[in-house]
């Protein structure tokens, strides 16, 4: 029993980071139609340069804005100097971020170099907390409380707050009217008069802040090192698949499912728990090729 | 007319020009190639590696048997396909006459094959640590200097049955070969000595989030041995005590390596006290050792390398240095398919920093491992402590050749240990 | 002299079709298929094998992918898992260093490995039909991506981790095709075979059909061709390509392992075909080539100037400068160095 409440929460913390990866390249994705196969680029750097931040002045909150910051400028200039001149070539938008992905990954490897970096959450975070949950009893008799690690829980109340922040965003505001509108018939939009291509600006900046958000995060739960960015950007891609291209909410179902199977499946299936959620986006796209959430065609 | 004949001179005179150094000295160059991965997960590692042939190198000063050594690297990224690649661009393009390399334990077993294939130029292993590279169909032309995955564990089955009177042990080791190596030679003395193997856990390679193995270890053992190396250990050693474990680990030996010991932050820690085994112990008070530290930190700036040399670096060292004694041990006789090189090398009695080494019939290193445990060291930093020094231990860990190989290849289900 | 209209139709007619002969007999063939057939004269044994063999194998992977891509409109990144299934098999079926190879005689292996890997690829095709675009790239990524990792965790099959060594041509009519100029010659007439029947298939009924599928599958829809069976026929038939590529790569390695058909190396061959030229079968070979000079000897021209660990980084910039500039690749280029040259010869 114990182990399935650890499992369920695991899954439940995972899909948390999953969603945090993943809203921004479903933003990216739904609107601009861009499959940004470098989101996880944005992702591992974000997360160094955090790392050195952190490091240099020791405040750890600074790292999550020096991470929003330095790739939301990024995704600025990514969009402005590249993608806009791109527009409507999906296919050479994909093979543009697939080339400039292994440039950052060299580039990455050369000023971080190929060992493991973490960021250590302050102490307030350190730990596990008890849950007023009796799962066991000792041999002397005392009862033994669930615990469970405090900072996957902070990682949980982060993503749900981004979350809703990011749905507030979409829904109550202008200009997320826009950009659903956006996602839903972009030639409509520039129909009706709207700067799209500061529409597509503000979101790629937005998509990319996140990525590097989620590289924070991920470096406290586990470690950047080289190839985090291909994990991360597969986890993305079937994250975004299975829960509907440009949806939020989507995005978090997406997340949910394959955060419990992963997590499930490395307890239960150790061996092939991979392989499976990859089966997962395989089987979503063959025969729902929209996603759950996503609008049938 | 006359841009045929100046072209016709200009080939005559560039020819002369070439043929010139091979008799000018003593007997002119020699290629070595050296393969390590300096790409991908084991780059940290690799680069190591790397600094172990270079400091052997400036210690003989690029000079053995008469020839001025010329060092070609290339690099792999741990997978065969790769390091193929990059040995037959040593071998048949750069045409190395000695290939030291390669690290890891795949790329081994197909660099054997492709010794094979390849009489004319003599294989020293790197550090690459699978079993099966010289106990089944080993290749006549490739030498390991350094032990392999399942003789350092060698010692700590006993230590941890006997000496810590640890009975009930559960593992977790990375789903691949080197990691089923470590297994095999931990598991098997230890279930001779009355040990348990409990539960045994397996998780694919570049698992990141441990936290649902880390729940559902079994409560009542006395131990878990961690079969994990680099980033994934940092990152389970850090979920580990996330959550609150304080079940006492056992480490395989590229657990407490280095480049774990050294990293930032609390997750080592959890490592303080950590019993492991391997072929190279930092703190042993040795007079080789001694010398072999103070060469390696000489011979890089400290931004450049680890405080202390890490294993694949002493691997690589130790192989270098074997190929440089043999080649003045023949005085460079690499007539006939290098045989007077290849006798030498398969007679050798090294003394190295890590103990003696010779060479077994397939042409294994047999020397002796260190059980350690992880220590803090004068300034803060962790080491690893010697606990015990065993005797020379074979590729056989002991047994009899025959019984050993009717034990099958390493897997995860073996040995069953019932 | 007065001709009948008969005989000057007839006579037009044989001279139209001696006209369309000559037009095969295309001076850059011969000479090409010249330079090809004598190179073992001109390099070394390791350029020959390592460099021009290699290319030839992996050109062939990326001539699947083009196929499929540029007749097609699907691209694919599920080629190279095509091949690496077909290397397993014959690893499989055959013989190789684990000796667990069920050891059937080649004549048998060859012909089972390339049903099972066609059969994969008409399966792969079917669950990729009813998507196009990006959503074709992502299935066949995510197909490629859960094979790598499950050949990596199953032992009984796929020997896990380590894959296979020692999986080796056989040795027929007293020739060892594993050497480099055996290997290169048997190579080089594939890659040729290959090379025409992607030409000819794409000048065919079906060939058009695609290409018209290609560029407007409702119109193709609505005057009656099946889209959904001529897509899964095309990925049948590149398949065929993949898999005898996927034969010859397991034999230059002499093994196979799942590195050999991870993300890595199937982005790769993306970039090869795309380097390459998309436009026409000479493409994804001369991007092969490309690569495997780049992939060799990009270490040794680098080093001095950043360090020979960089050379990635200079592949990641050469295929961005191409993509931006050149969307065409190589074969991009020199159309439009072509038209250039032929525009000043006009002007002059």
């Amino acid at each position: 029993m114990k182990l399935f409440i650890s499992t369920f929460l695991n899954g439940l913390t995972l899909a948390a980071l999953y969603f945090l990866v993943a809203s921004g390249f479903t933003l990216v994705f739904g609107l601009m139609r861009n499959v940004n196969m470098a989101h996880g680029s944005l992702y591992l750097i974000g997360g160094y340069i955090a790392y050195s931040v952190v490091e240099a002045t020791g405040m750890f909150l600074l790292g999550f804005a020096a991470a929003f910051i330095s790739m939301a400028v990024a995704g600025v200039l990514l969009q402005t100097l590249i993608f806009r001149h791109m527009e409507g070539q999906d296919l050479r938008q994909t093979m543009v971020t697939i080339g400039l992905s292994i440039i950052f990954a060299d580039l990455a490897l050369w000023i971080w170099g190929g060992e493991f970096y973490q960021i250590y959450p302050p102490d307030w975070l350190f730990g596990a907390t008890a849950f007023p949950v009796v799962v066991d009893a000792k041999s002397n008799g005392d009862p033994v409380y669930f615990t469970y690690p405090i900072v996957r829980l902070f990682i949980l109340g982060v993503a749900i707050v981004i979350g809703v922040g990011l749905w507030l965003v979409l829904n109550r505001t202008r200009i997320g009217m826009m950009i659903r509108a956006g996602v839903d018939d972009r030639e409509m939009l520039t129909a009706t008069g709207i700067n799209i291509q500061f529409v597509f600006v503000v979101v790629f900046a937005v998509g990319a802040g996140l990525a590097g958000i989620a590289g924070v995060v991920g470096s406290i739960f586990s470690s950047l090192a080289p190839g985090e960015d291909v994990r991360y950007l597969l986890a993305s891609l079937v994250v975004v698949i299975v829960g509907g291209m440009g949806s939020i909410t989507g995005a978090a179902l997406g997340a949910l499912l394959i955060g419990l199977a992963e997590q499930f499946g490395s307890v239960y299936l150790p061996t092939y728990a991979i392989a499976f959620s990859f089966l997962i986006m395989v089987a979503v796209l063959a025969f729902r090729p929209q996603g759950i959430m996503g609008a049938a065609k | 007319m006359v841009k045929i004949r100046n072209r016709l001179l200009l080939l005559a005179a560039t020819s002369l020009a070439l043929a010139l150094p091979a008799t000018a000295q003593d007997k002119g160059t020699l290629k070595i190639g050296g393969l390590a991965t300096l790409e991908g997960v084991f780059a940290v590692p690799g680069q190591d590696g790397m600094r172990g042939i270079e400091a052997a190198l400036k210690e003989a000063n690029y000079t053995a048997g008469g020839y001025k050594l010329e060092f070609i690297k290339a690099s792999s990224d741990a997978s065969p396909d790769k390091a193929l690649q990059a040995a037959r661009k040593l071998v048949e393009q750069d045409k190395v006459a000695i290939l030291v390399g390669p690290l890891s334990g795949s790329e081994g077993l197909a660099m054997k094959d492709y010794a094979k294939t390849q009489p004319g130029t003599t294989f020293i292993n790197g550090t690459s640590a699978a079993q099966d590279t010289t106990l089944r169909d080993p290749a006549p032309n490739f030498y390991r200097f350094w032990t392999e995955g399942a003789q350092w564990m060698a010692g700590l089955g006993e230590y941890i049955a006997k000496d810590k009177g640890w009975k009930r042990v559960a593992t977790i080791g990375e789903d691949y070969s080197f990691m089923h190596t470590q297994f095999f030679g931990f598991a098997l003395p230890y279930c001779n000595a009355g040990g348990k193997i409990v539960q045994r856990f397996w998780v694919p390679l570049g698992t990141k989030d441990y936290a649902s193995i880390i729940s559902a270890l079994p409560s009542n053992v006395d131990a878990i041995w961690l079969g994990l190396g680099g980033g994934d250990a940092v990152n389970f050693l850090n979920q580990y005590q996330q959550a609150g474990g304080t079940t006492p680990l056992i480490g395989a030996s590229i657990t407490v390596d280095q480049s774990i010991i050294t990293s930032k932050g609390r997750a080592r820690d959890a490592l303080k006290g950590t019993a492991s085994a391997g072929p190279q112990a930092d703190t042993w008070d040795n007079a080789n050792w001694n010398k072999w530290v103070k060469l390696y930190q000489a011979s890089f700036p400290a931004d450049q390398r680890f405080p202390t040399p890490g294993l694949f670096a002493t691997g690589y060292y130790i192989s270098t240095k074997a190929m440089i004694d043999g080649l003045n041990g023949v005085k460079g006789d690499l007539t006939d398919n290098h045989k007077a090189l290849r006798a030498w090398l398969s007679a050798a009695k090294i003394d190295s920093p890590v103990g003696p080494i010779t060479l077994d019939e397939n042409r294994q290193a047999i020397a002796v491992n260190f059980v350690t445990e992880v220590a803090e060291g004068p300034d803060g930093n962790l080491v690893n402590k010697v606990v015990k020094v065993t005797e020379p231990v074979n590729q056989t860990l002991g047994m009899d050749r025959a019984k050993f190989l009717a034990l099958g290849p390493v897997g995860r289900e073996n040995p069953k240990c019932e | 002299m007065s001709v009948t209209l008969g005989e000057a139709v007839t006579g037009a007619a044989r001279g139209e079709k001696r006209t369309a002969w000559l037009s095969w007999l295309n001076p850059a063939y011969l000479i090409a298929g010249l330079l090809l057939l004598v190179l073992p004269a001109l390099v070394g044994d390791f350029v020959l094998f390592s460099i021009f063999a290699w290319s030839l194998c992996l050109g062939m992977v990326a001539l699947s992918l083009m196929f499929l891509a540029g007749y097609g409109g699907m691209v694919s990144l599920a080629q190279l898992t095509i091949a690496g299934i077909a290397g397993y098999m014959v690893a499989i079926f055959g013989t190789n260093g684990t000796g667990t190879g069920l050891g059937w005689p080649w004549w048998t292996v060859l012909p089972a490995a390339i049903a099972v890997a066609v059969a994969f690829a008409t399966l792969i095709g079917a669950l990729a039909v009813r998507t196009a675009g990006i959503y074709t790239i992502m299935i066949t990524m995510a197909i490629a991506a859960a094979f790598f990792y499950f050949a990596r965790q199953n032992y009984p099959i796929f020997n896990g981790y380590n894959g296979f060594n020692l999986v080796l041509p056989p040795k027929l009519f007293g020739v060892d095709w594993r050497q480099p100029l055996p290997f290169y010659y048997l190579t080089l007439a594939f890659a040729t075979l290959s090379y025409a029947a992607v030409l000819y298939v794409s000048r065919s009924t079906f060939g058009l059909a695609l290409q018209g599928i290609r560029d407007n599958a409702r119109r193709m829809e609505a005057i009656g061709f099946n889209v959904v069976a001529h897509r899964i026929a095309a990925n049948a038939f590149a398949g065929l390509i993949a898999a005898v590529a996927g034969i010859f790569l397991v034999w230059f390695n002499g093994g196979i392992s799942p590195g050999s058909v991870g993300f890595g190396p199937a982005i790769d061959i993306l970039v090869i075909a795309i380097i390459g030229g998309i436009r026409h079968p000479i493409g994804p070979f001369i991007g092969a080539l490309i690569y495997a000079l780049l992939s060799t000897f990009a270490m040794d021209l680098v080093d001095p100037i950043i360090g020979r660990e960089r050379f990635k980084l200079i592949i990641g910039i050469g295929f961005l400068v191409i993509v931006l500039f050149s969307p065409d690749g190589i074969l991009g280029l020199w159309d439009r160095l072509r038209a250039r040259m032929a525009v000043s010869r006009d002007c002059a």
